[in-house]
């Protein structure tokens, strides 16, 4: 018996050294999904803990959006060139800009059976929009006629419905907004335009940690901070249906630690490499990495308020930007994940255009002439501020040394400890000269880029630049009759900014990641994300 | 010995008390606004902000969150995260078996390899042997963790490829040796020197003479006289460091992907998450409270000359 005992232990610590072994055997050859806990045919992600429960008009940030996208479809998608691609939508149409008609695809149903009808939208979004359910993204509802009753400035709302949204039948639905907005349609295509099935409304709360949606995949498990995985939904009909059998989010706590995983074969996909691989990962992963800019553009914002930019002369801050060297910069310093701005815009948005003009050009003798001739900067001193767990205290020293010996402006970074610290002092209009602004597209179009950011009573205008002829100006986009004019109209707009300056644009973000042997296809889309439907599992 | 250990507990209280006041009041003054960096860049409203910091109870005084926290604490209540609206209960509940599990297997490491090097170098103090030992030490004392940390999983996870180079979300145990070893090789050094000094010390002792003179056999006179005697400094330094390995190692658990208590802590700074920090940061008083306890009483034990009443 003894002897049998101990055979069986010898036998136990084998099985025990070749499992340890063969999960960190070479990655060469072998496709077969080796990584512990993937079942077969599914795909890996490194997108850690969403910051907030699942519940699309709640989730704002790249990690839960990702989870989102996967699990929902809203009436609309882009493709990379910015381009509508109708997904849950048959057709959208208006003639006015002011009253739109959505037509339903026929025979979509949610994951657990219900049928997707204009009801599952119109009482998502007046869900959305009530004040009481303290959502998020609640604003991108406020170009509907009566979000005001749902959602006032002050106090309990008045009504728990909007009146613009009215359902014609099943699979038609009007919205009627407060007023014209020609690109109304590009908003539509945001995560936050989800429907809801009418489980939700009987437990948000169950509903965010398990959600139930009408997207390529569907909601397997959550193991929070470790991993939320999904499976392919086979009933789709969208014409982004998942090309692979799942995927897994997977939760780093740095991303040096993803990367590894990447390399030893225990990750499919990476989303940013980490700055310590960046010089290398080109030829670790050779044609499997991943380097294209996508819609999102880092600037720095001057504060019209600030005792340095007060009634500032445009021209001085041309020269500060012609003072900058962004090609050198870009690649010495952010190791090429940036490609330097020509414009307001960045590429891959439907109105980016290229300005004619030399602002963006490296010039310093231009520069310093620019700057002098504006009447130079008061206190001939400058502050970049930044959050200093961002990454970014490299570059704004960069851009300083670029500025303080192309003008002779002394300029300093203005380090704050993180990015909390960093917009309450945007908030509180506390930012001595400069600040690093950063804006991702929420929808491809030049539009989200102007209006949001330099009119006058936008909220994310924390620069506080405000001027009466650019405000005319993008209302004349917003009145406009069709979208194509509108975006015209903007981009005429674009070139008034120039002259007035409310921000510096530097670069335009790129993302550069990477992919495991064992996948294939992966794509980008305009706000840097990968497509994850399209992702296939190499046999 | 009872009414020692009552006491000691009892005093428990006020230290407990004194440190979530700390830190709740460092964290209530640290600046940046949680609620309104879940909005980021993106447009806020300002009523939806008040509204949600009226829910969570952050628009009181400092003293009047505190008593609330204390009064939840009490009732087996560590919070809700502000973001994720999950109980703080269930974040420690996540990260602390880890980190037990990753202290537990360091600590392991530490005394057994720790306390054999010390003793070894300590029998034969001025040889070449103990050279040798003393160097070695000292080159584990000198390099950052870091560095043993990158240096260590370089070696066996990308060249060898005996190991994976991250720990898993399972944490298998036999993911968790590298990283082990890696945080105990510091404290294994500082045991090493402890010991072997203690020994070499203790060997000119008047009751080892003794021993060796009434005849009792080596093994004995080592194992026994010469071992209690020497441990006592060792210990107490032993029953520090467990607190500190269960207090989490960001360091180590950053290289090693290790979701333990050092991460969860991180995180919970970076977003500001107050009830979190202050939950998990007195947890890991009280795991010293208890392990400085523990040590005391091991004194009595390994030196019959203590006594506690």
């Amino acid at each position: 018996m003894r002897g049998a005992k101990s055979a069986k232990w010898v036998a136990g610590a084998i099985v025990v050294a070749l499992s340890a072994t063969a999960c960190g055997g070479s990655d060469s050859g072998d496709t077969d999904a080796k990584e512990k806990g993937k079942p077969a045919g599914y795909v890996s992600i490194d997108v850690g803990e969403p910051q907030k429960p699942l519940i699309p008009a709640d989730t704002n940030e790249t990690l839960g959006s990702y989870v989102i996208q996967s699990l929902f479809t809203q009436l609309i998608d882009f493709d990379a060139d910015g381009g509508i691609v109708y997904t849950n939508a048959e057709s959208i149409e208006t003639k006015d800009s002011k009253t739109w008609t959505v037509k339903l695809k026929k025979g979509w149903k949610f994951h657990n059976g219900e049928a997707v009808t204009s009801e599952s939208y119109i009482n998502a979004w007046n869900w959305y929009a009530n004040t009481k359910n303290k959502q998020q993204n609640a604003f991108w509802f406020e170009d509907i006629k009566g979000y005001e009753d749902v959602h006032p400035a002050k106090g309990d709302p008045k009504a728990d419905k909007m009146s613009g949204l009215k359902a014609v039948d099943d699979t038609t639905f009007t919205i009627e907004l407060s007023k014209p907005v020609p690109y109304f349609q590009y908003k539509l295509g945001y995560t936050t335009w989800a429907p809801l099935p009418k489980s939700f409304y009987a437990d948000p709360k169950a509903f965010g940690q398990k959600p139930v949606g009408n997207g390529p995949y569907i909601f397997e498990k959550w193991d929070h901070k470790k991993l939320i995985q999904v499976k392919a939904n086979p009933d789709y009909q969208g014409p982004n249906k998942a090309q692979n059998k799942g995927v897994l989010f997977k939760n780093y706590a740095t991303v040096e630690a993803a990367y590894k995983d990447l390399l030893s074969g225990n990750l499919d996909m990476i989303r940013q490499i980490g700055p310590k691989d960046l010089p290398k990962y080109k030829a670790d992963l050779g044609d499997r990495a991943i380097d294209q800019e996508y819609a999102a553009i880092q600037s720095l914002v001057p504060t019209f308020y600030s005792k340095t930019f007060k009634d500032i002369d445009p021209k001085v801050l041309q020269g500060l930007s012609m003072a900058i060297d962004r090609d050198t910069i870009t690649t010495t310093v952010l190791n090429k994940t940036r490609t330097p701005a020509t414009s307001f815009t960045p590429k891959g948005v439907q109105g980016n255009q290229v300005l004619d003009t030399d602002v963006f050009k490296y010039n310093p003798t231009k520069a310093k002439k620019l700057v002098t001739e504006g009447g130079g900067v008061p206190g001939n001193k400058i502050w970049i501020q930044y959050n200093a767990d961002g990454g970014h205290k490299e570059w704004v020293t960069a851009v300083c040394e670029s500025i303080r010996n192309a003008t002779g402006v002394e300029c300093l970074p203005d380090a704050k400890p993180d990015f909390q610290t960093d917009l309450e002092a945007r908030d509180n209009d506390q930012v001595k000269s400069f600040y690093r602004g950063g804006w991702v597209a929420d929808y491809p179009l030049n539009v989200n880029f102007m209006r949001e950011l330099y009119g006058t009573t936008a909220e994310a205008n924390n620069g506080k630049f405000s001027n009466k002829e650019i405000d005319a100006a993008f209302k004349k986009g917003d009145n406009a009759k069709t979208l194509e004019e509108s975006i015209k109209l903007y981009q005429d707009a674009e070139k008034m900014v120039l002259e007035k300056m409310p921000a510096i644009p530097l670069w335009q973000y790129r993302t550069n990641g990477g992919h495991s042997e064992a996948v294939d296809n992966v794509e980008v889309d305009f706000h840097g994300d990968y497509q994850l439907t399209g992702v296939t599992v190499k046999k | 010995m009872g009414r020692y250990v009552a006491r000691r507990l009892l005093q428990m209280i006020p230290v407990f008390i004194g440190s979530t006041l700390l830190v709740f009041a460092m964290m209530y003054a640290l600046p940046g606004d949680p609620v309104r960096a879940l909005a980021g860049e993106q447009t806020v409203d300002p009523a939806q902000i008040a509204q949600m910091k009226k829910d969570l109870g952050l628009d009181l005084p400092l003293w009047h969150q505190y008593l609330n926290y204390l009064g939840n604490l009490f009732q087996g209540d560590f919070g809700t995260q502000i973001a994720s609206g999950r109980p703080v209960a269930d974040i420690i509940s996540d990260a602390f078996p880890i980190t037990i599990r990753l202290a537990l297997f360091a600590f392991t490491f530490t005394v057994l390899v720790g306390i054999s090097i010390g003793i070894f170098a300590g029998l034969k103090a001025d040889t070449l042997r103990d050279r040798g030992l003393l160097v070695l030490t000292l080159v584990l004392i000198s390099i950052p963790s870091f560095v043993l940390g990158y240096l260590l999983q370089y070696f066996f996870a990308f060249q060898l490829g005996w190991v994976d180079p991250n720990v898993s979300t399972e944490a298998a145990p036999g993911e968790l040796l590298l990283p082990a070893v890696v945080l105990g090789s510091l404290s294994l050094a500082y045991v090493a020197r402890l010991t072997r000094t203690s020994v070499a010390e203790n060997l000119r002792a008047d009751y080892m003479r003794t021993a060796v003179a009434k005849g009792l056999p080596r093994r004995r006179v080592i194992g026994v006289h010469l071992m209690r005697n020497s441990l006592i400094p060792v210990v107490t330094f032993l029953g520090t460091d467990l607190g500190a390995l269960l207090g989490g190692a960001v360091v180590t658990e950053g290289i090693f992907n290790v979701q333990g208590v050092g991460y969860a802590v991180f995180e919970a700074l970076r977003h500001r998450e107050g009830a979190t920090v202050v939950g998990i940061v007195t947890l890991i008083v009280v795991v010293y409270l208890v392990a400085s306890l523990i040590v005391d009483l091991l004194y009595a034990v390994l030196d019959p000359r203590i006594r506690y009443a």
